[in-house]
């Protein structure tokens, strides 16, 4: 695509600049197809299973450990705070806060996007250097539609239910400490850590983590597609698949805050 | 061994290429391919690397597009085609890549099946099972079937690779370089399979080389390109007893490199 728009050999603006709006135009042509390869059919459920099994089972056992630690450590380094005005008794329901509503769809996302999002960038981008992918093109196979669209589906499933099992072994850690440290009791932890937790704030965080599972697919998916230049290309794909979606996935962070508060108050 | 001649229908051109010209940024690659390509017939593509041979064959399966000239393949025109016909076409074109281009992170199996079960959607299990089996017991590597690509040798993944493409069997088959780095041995029985694939199916061909005892064996009719054009066309004697210096220099360092055709 911009290979055409290139062969004038001269530059609008500088080399630079005609290269970043060039790759902005590449960008908006990615997503362009990526809508309408989505909704039209056929539809590839198959490989979309098959891809949702391997986002969830690749990331599964990082995102477990980080999880519950970061439960753990949490609680712990909030403690003596709340202690401090002998609020330890609201520890859960703060805990649950800052769980649900913050930790839980970043520390998923930033996860998801080393693991996942590097995986795809290099995996597309050695399927795109040893000419796998125009082999399934000659094969009658629309490769963007089997590989890109299949792979950001799942990604854009896959974050928000891997956020919602996050958020649970990050209680899980929580209260573990809690036990052990106030005696509380399971059902009496649950109790509290909800009482503050409304609707709201799990439909804002499914939210954020469906943007950010849309911003990992289509980041690794689209460095890896359209790799170039052998295998030093593969490298870097998988590496800015990596920064470039850690980047966004910041980036939409603040901004879904930011309208979901000024929703609030305005 | 020079190829027996087979009967070629003149009047039934399956690929037709006019004035093609293909450029990437400042660099002229093809400028200005004529080439008919007759039903039956394996029409062998030499030249030195770098010249566009592998541009030319990516043009003729629409991977890549042309910038100017017309290109018909089995009376479709190329510059025009709609994704829907293009898909039918496909269908009846193989490819064989120069590095193979098998699937990683399927196995020798499931890479075979692959077209069959995409297009194929009425075949049961059984038929694609015997199917698969049939087209890598012609390429003799049955053996291999369970296997992962990386688990082969460069040799037995061109092997596959021909397979792969042969499974739906194709009225057109496009090779890239098939021999190209592989013993002698293994090259005889890729040329071999070549000749067998356009007896048995009646399949047209091109054939990429720059191994003139592949040229040889394979081709009823040589193409030579140099710098982006053909430069000579005709059967394997006619080329070679042509005095164009670009040419001699061709095979003269084949001959120097030892390569068999020497004893002509
Ligand atoms: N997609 C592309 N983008 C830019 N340049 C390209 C592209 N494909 C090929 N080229 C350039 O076109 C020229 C011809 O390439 P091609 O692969 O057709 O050579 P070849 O004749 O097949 O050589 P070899 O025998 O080494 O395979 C090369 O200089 C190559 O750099
Ligand atoms: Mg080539």
């Amino acid at each position: 695509m911009s290979k055409e728009l290139k062969t004038s050999g001269k530059y609008l603006l500088s080399a630079r600049a005609d290269k970043f709006f060039l790759s902005l135009y590449q960008v908006y042509r990615f997503l362009l197809l990526f809508f309408k390869e989505a909704l039209l059919p056929p539809y590839e459920w198959k490989e979309v299973i098959r891809q949702c099994y391997n986002v969830g089972y690749k990331s599964l056992p990082l995102i477990s450990l980080t999880g519950f630690i970061t439960g753990i450590v949490f609680t712990k380094q909030s403690r003596p705070s709340l202690a401090e005005f002998g609020a330890t008794s609201w520890l859960p329901s703060l805990i649950a806060i800052a769980i649900i509503r913050a930790l839980a769809p970043l520390v998923t996302a930033l996860i998801a996007a080393g693991k996942v999002g590097s995986n795809m960038g290099a995996e597309l981008g050695s399927m795109r250097v040893t000419e796998q992918i125009d082999a399934m093109e000659v094969s009658a196979t629309n490769p963007f539609k089997f590989l890109v669209v299949t792979r950001i589906q799942a990604t854009t499933l896959m974050i928000p239910i891997l956020m919602m099992y996050t958020a649970f072994v990050g209680l899980i850690g929580s209260y573990l400490n809690i036990h052990a440290n106030e005696l509380t009791s399971f059902k009496a932890f649950f109790q509290s850590a909800f009482v503050t937790i409304t609707f709201r704030d799990f439909f804002i965080s499914s939210l954020k983590a469906l943007v950010y599972g849309f911003t990992i697919g289509a980041t690794g998916c689209f460095q890896g597609y359209y790799a170039t230049q052998g295998t030093q290309g593969v490298g870097r794909a998988a590496n800015w698949a990596v920064v470039v979606s850690m980047f966004l996935i910041f980036v939409e962070e603040i901004t879904i805050v930011q309208i979901f508060n000024s929703i609030r108050t305005g | 061994m020079i190829k027996q001649p087979v009967h070629i229908d003149e009047s039934d051109v399956v690929i037709r290429l006019r004035s093609l010209e293909k450029s990437f940024g400042n660099l002229h690659v093809l400028r200005g391919i004529d080439l008919d390509v007759h039903k039956g017939e394996n029409v062998v593509v030499l030249g030195r690397s770098g010249t566009g041979k592998s541009v030319l064959i990516k043009i003729i399966s629409g991977l890549l597009k042309a910038d100017a000239g017309e290109v018909w393949v089995l009376g479709e025109d190329m510059n025009a085609i709609n994704p829907k016909s293009l898909r039918a076409l496909r269908l009846k074109i193989g490819f064989s890549f120069q590095n193979s281009a098998l699937y990683d992170s399927m196995t020798i199996k499931e890479n075979l099946e692959f077209p069959l079960v995409r297009n194929k959607k009425h075949l049961t299990r059984k038929e694609i099972n015997l199917a698969v089996e049939k087209v890598l017991d012609d390429v003799g590597l049955l053996q291999t079937l369970r296997q992962m690509p990386a688990e082969l040798s460069g040799g037995q993944r061109k092997r596959v690779g021909i397979a792969r493409t042969l499974i739906l069997q194709p009225e057109i088959m496009l090779y890239d370089e098939p021999t190209a780095g592989l013993d002698p041995i293994t090259s005889t029985d890729i040329n071999n399979l070549i000749n067998e694939v356009q007896q048995q199916y009646g399949t047209s061909s091109i054939i990429i080389t720059h191994d003139l005892t592949c040229a040889k064996t394979t081709g009823d009719r040589i193409a030579m390109m140099v710098e982006g054009r053909f430069i000579q066309q005709g059967s394997f004697e006619t080329i070679f007893e042509s005095n164009d210096p670009t040419v001699t220099s061709f095979y003269q360092y084949n001959f120097i490199n030892g390569d068999e055709t020497n004893q002509k």
